[in-house]
């Protein structure tokens, strides 16, 4: 079976009597010492900018903008309590409840689409795909001033049920087009195999289908959270002030006359933390999902 | 096969799937009864909702908010506060297309009369002559006649600026230079080159570089204005090309390159309010807002050091910008009343006092009303600045800063719609030239390519 292919190759890869060192031990030691080096060059790259914020949002406004930059400062909370001050807590409450709902209602949708285009595709089922996708194609700021009135014209402007709405519409293309990717990959045994036992479309889906594709379903719901999460141009036009999300209330702490840097980064820390740690909860079902696949 | 074995095992983690149902159901019960909660806010009173730019005296005027609701009980107040360019965005789109989401809006002197134009803002004057104590004689006339329409102003000025050239003495008496009364551009040029210590990290002057046209344009256009040059004659045709505007790019161009900071054309406000304040610019022309940073021991070094001159001129008797932040009353309010009580407290000479004994006399939001500078309070603090800034802002009108006549309203700025994009385009060329991709001859031929587009409409309607 196809399942053994991998096995066998990861047991080589793995090498775990040594045999695959005893190849060439010197180079292939330097080769994976420079190789490390380069990952970890890279991760110290991409994640410069992050430390810098998290350092700013300690720092005073006057140290935040020096030129040049102040690397030993006395840390403070000052920020981070003005900040909390402002009150954020309707901001991020917007967020999560557009953030969560959204994610939930493109899943509920995304999930069955996904499976009538993959493992019961029709004579359109390409065409219905592209267009999906191409949804994705035109930019927002195209689209936004119908969407504007339309909103206007409804009386539904600053309601958070519209980012809702949008951010559903947003993720729903993505999320069909990942899910159908992870739908491909079960076997088509499987789902005949369930069939000749009598299971309903509802319970195969639950049963047999769902739990294998969790970890896809897992992958697909962080990308959409992100999305939902940073999303800034619809809520930054769409809102006022009961609908406002957190990317609204970070650009509120800029100001073109007078210092914001430290005002600013204590701000994106707070808004960073909630998808940092739906990432690492993500992080751990994808590797959970993962290892119970049986097919994988 | 595997599958029948797998199938019970797979069993708990279905029930998982089928027991979580109900918990998101209790979740999204739980947000929808918090959202419904925190759509409406325990205050009471008429709501009104003011869309302000994020700037610092607009953020007092956000924590002053209760002064307003002790006088004011039936106003429900509530503030949606954005940097420039978002407020600026979303302001446009809501009063353009009657959005109806703000009551009060905070707009300038560039949208004011064109908005008023299109009937998208309601005429204040009948409020202004109603409310008793409310001066409107009261705010300096340059402003006022730039926020009016037909003779009735359409918004009032929560603060206004002009532009004037600030220079640090310190590094002029080590120099031995005296900054004449009335510099020109030549002079400045000459000044520059002889102040410029790049082994000593201080530029000769900090202009303006980065595109955009409230940026680099705005003191390149009043260069530009006193050269006789500008954007259109009285006829719409584009001057972008021709020998006066070409001598005043090049030069302004010249200048900043050869004694301007490092990086000019990546250079902003903020760039310039960094160098200067750090005591790295011997010169700096800019916004007369400025004076409440410079001024400021907190974050400049050069606080109590800096003397102040007009806004270079060359064939005009005085040069130099006029910008406001107004606030204006959409026609879609449902509660102009209840609004004009909020425009009328943040703009009242009170206002000002308040913000003086609250928060502090350095915070007072200037250039708005005589009185201001009448305060004893503030003419202490602002010894040094008042007076300039107040020239600056009475002489900052188009009879006095453009040798020809102009078809539009505005200084820096030309006030019709066009002019966002076109002033940014032209800004990116200018730009494009300080940092030395193109020529300055190349970036004019370019930019008046531009202009013809732009002006052609207003060619066709003059013609009419």
């Amino acid at each position: 079976m196809a399942t053994e292919t991998p096995i066998t190759d990861s047991s080589t890869a793995a090498g775990p009597n040594g045999s695959a060192r005893t190849a060439g031990p010197g180079r292939r030691r330097i080769g994976s010492g420079v190789l490390t080096l380069f990952t970890w060059l890279v991760a110290l790259v991409f994640f410069l900018p992050v430390l810098w914020m998290v350092l700013s949002s300690f720092k005073q406004e006057a140290d935040a903008s020096s030129n040049p930059p102040t690397f030993f400062f006395v840390p403070t909370l000052d920020q981070y309590s003005e900040v909390l001050a402002s009150g954020v807590g309707s901001y991020f409450l917007n967020s999560i409840i557009a953030t969560a709902i959204s994610t939930l209602f493109v899943l509920v949708l995304a999930v069955p689409a996904a499976y009538a285009v993959s493992i019961r595709p029709v004579e359109k089922t390409q065409d219905v795909l592209f267009f999906f996708i191409s949804t994705r194609m035109l930019p927002v700021v195209a689209v936004i001033v119908p969407i504007y009135v339309i909103a206007g014209r409804l009386g539904v402007l600053d309601n958070i049920w519209t980012l809702v709405f949008l951010y559903t519409a947003m993720n729903l293309p993505l999320a069909v087009w990942m899910m159908r990717s992870f739908f491909q990959e079960v076997p088509r045994e499987v789902l005949e195999a369930a069939q000749m036992d009598g299971a309903s479309l509802l319970t195969t889906m639950q049963r047999i289908l769902l739990p294998m594709v969790a970890p896809g379903v897992a992958a697909t719901a962080l990308l959409c959270v992100i999305f939902a999460w940073n999303e800034f141009f619809l809520a930054l036009i769409l809102t006022a002030v009961n609908a406002a999300t957190v990317p609204v209330m970070i650009v509120s702490n800029m100001t073109s006359e007078g210092l914001f840097l430290a005002k600013l980064s204590a701000a994106s820390v707070l808004a960073s933390l909630p998808v940092i740690i739906a990432g690492w909860i993500a992080q751990k079902q994808l590797v959970r999902g993962l290892s119970m696949g049986a097919i994988k | 096969m595997r599958i029948p074995r797998r199938h019970p095992a797979r069993a708990p983690q279905a029930r998982t799937v089928r027991s979580t149902i109900p918990r998101w159901t209790a979740l999204i019960s739980a947000a929808a009864l918090l959202l419904s909660g925190c759509g409406s806010p325990e205050a009471s009173g008429e709501p009104i909702t003011v869309a302000i730019v994020a700037n610092p005296q607009m953020q007092d005027a956000i924590s002053l908010k209760e002064k307003f609701r002790a006088e004011h009980p039936d106003v429900d107040v509530r503030f949606v506060s954005l940097p420039e360019n978002e407020a600026r965005a979303k302001i446009t789109a809501s009063v353009a297309t009657g959005g109806g989401e703000f009551d009060v809006v905070m707009i300038s002197n560039y949208e004011t009369s064109m908005w008023a134009a299109n009937g998208w803002i309601t005429n204040l004057q009948p409020y202004i002559d109603q409310t008793q104590g409310y001066d409107d004689q009261d705010f300096i006339s340059s402003i006022k006649s730039a926020l009016s329409y037909q003779g009735n102003m359409y918004s009032v000025p929560f603060y206004g600026e002009s532009s004037f050239l600030v220079y640090n003495k310190e590094l002029f008496e080590k120099a031995g230079i005296t900054m004449p009364a009335r510099p020109t551009w030549a002079q400045v040029q000459e000044m520059a080159a002889r102040l410029d210590d790049s082994a000593n990290g201080v530029s000769g002057i900090c202009l303006r570089g980065l595109a955009g046209w409230g940026e680099v344009m705005a003191p390149l256009t009043t260069a530009m204005n006193t050269y006789g040059g500008g954007w259109f004659n009285q006829q719409w045709h584009p001057l972008l090309t021709s020998p006066k505007t070409q001598q005043a790019v090049t030069e302004y161009v010249d200048l900043v390159r050869n004694y301007g900071e490092p990086g000019p054309a990546t250079a902003g406000y903020g760039d310039c309010l960094t160098l200067y304040s750090q005591g790295q610019a011997a010169m700096w022309y800019d916004a007369t807002a400025m004076v409440s940073s410079v001024e400021d021991p907190a974050s400049s070094k050069v606080a109590g050091k800096n003397g102040y001159a007009p806004a270079p001129v060359m064939d005009t008797k005085a040069s130099g910008w006029l910008y406001s932040w107004s606030l204006a009353i959409p026609s879609t309010s449902e509660h102009k009343d209840a609004a004009w009580k909020f425009v009328s407290w943040m703009t009242d000479k009170d206002y000002i006092k308040l913000v003086g004994n609250q928060i502090g006399w350095e915070r007072v939001p200037p250039g708005s009303r005589y009185s201001t500078y009448q305060i004893p309070e503030y003419r202490k603090i602002s010894e040094a600045y008042a007076r300039p800034t107040l020239a600056a802002m009475n002489a900052a009108t188009q009879e006095n800063t453009m040798v020809h006549p102009v078809p539009y309203q505005g200084i820096q700025f030309v006030a019709i719609p066009e002019f966002q994009d076109l002033g940014t385009r032209v800004g990116q060329q200018i730009s494009a030239a300080i940092a030395g991709q193109i020529s300055v001859e190349e970036a004019l031929r370019q930019s008046q390519a531009y202009a013809e587009d732009v002006a052609t409409v207003y060619q066709r309607e003059d013609g009419k």
